[in-house]
């Protein structure tokens, strides 16, 4: 088994807000990061993917299509966006770097063909990360 | 949804390498220049990671302010701009960074509560790291 990750950048806007909580509450729990008017981040996407080196090809996937992919299905949709109005998964969740992470694994899951999905990383920035393996 | 949190931190500390069951010829054999009894530094960067459920209230796996402040306090604080040779931890043993990677998950071990410890891996250099997540492997690359 062998794995390739492709690394992706995109700059984007988000705020804590959990409508749920009391305003005091929010603040407590979310801190800057609950300034409604948001803030950004550089992020840096890693996707990786695992397979057996395909005899003919000398490749485990077709780094063209993992980059199609990863370019319409996660940058075209998240790159200079303000996530929590403008990307759908945040109109019910927070977008943090968990739920960043888990969303782009459910983007990509599905529409990668060959490639099998391991890890999808997400670099909030770089003293913080998030590694989702799909797990339960 | 489990997910996994690495947070990075930077700390810079001293120690010297010498292991009093070896003799002067051994130290100087197996430990080289890191046997300077003046000892030298690093600046060691820490990347600390959790894992765990990630709240449906907040989105997190782990409030990074708890990390952060457990982290400050537990770790920071006690190595930082300190000589590892003269910690309790480093009396019976060498602080080479295997040492070191175990004796800091073992404190986040300890006191830890926000969240499930994955690991610990410190870079002493740019050139070499280790990994510790419990049990008996250390790994270094």
């Amino acid at each position: 088994m062998v794995y390739l990750t492709r690394k992706a950048e995109f700059a984007a806007s988000h705020y804590y807000h959990n409508p749920d909580l009391t305003p005091e509450e929010n603040q407590r729990v979310f801190g800057k990061c609950n300034n409604p008017n948001g803030h950004g981040h550089n992020y840096t996407l890693e996707v990786t993917v695992k397979g057996e080196v395909d005899p003919r090809s000398g490749f485990v996937v077709d780094l063209k299509q993992l980059k199609e992919v990863s370019n319409r299905e996660v940058l075209d949709a998240m790159n200079h966006r303000f996530l929590n109005k403008e990307v759908p998964e945040y109109s019910t969740r927070i977008p943090t770097t968990e739920n960043l992470a888990i969303a782009i694994w459910h983007r990509l899951i599905s529409k990668l063909n060959k490639a099998q999905l391991h890890r999808v990383r997400v670099y909030e920035t770089p003293d913080l990360f998030v590694d989702f393996y799909g797990e339960a | 949804m489990k997910a996994h949190l690495t947070r990075r931190y930077m700390f810079s500390a001293s120690h010297r390498l010498h292991s009093d069951a070896m003799s002067e010829a051994e130290n100087a054999a197996t430990y080289g220049k890191c046997n300077n009894p003046f000892g030298h530094g690093h600046n060691y960067a820490l990347e600390v990671t959790v894992s765990g459920p990630v709240d449906e209230s907040t989105g997190m796996v782990c409030n990074l302010v708890d990390l952060d402040s457990f982290v400050r306090r537990e770790i920071l604080q006690r190595y930082d701009l300190e000589n590892l040779n003269t910690r309790a931890e480093f009396m019976q043993t060498v602080p080479t960074t295997e040492n070191l990677c175990t004796a800091i998950y073992d404190i986040l071990q300890r006191g830890l509560t926000q969240a499930h410890l994955d690991k610990v891996r410190i870079e002493e250099t740019m050139m070499n790291s280790f990994e510790y997540a419990g049990g008996s492997d250390c790994v270094i690359e």
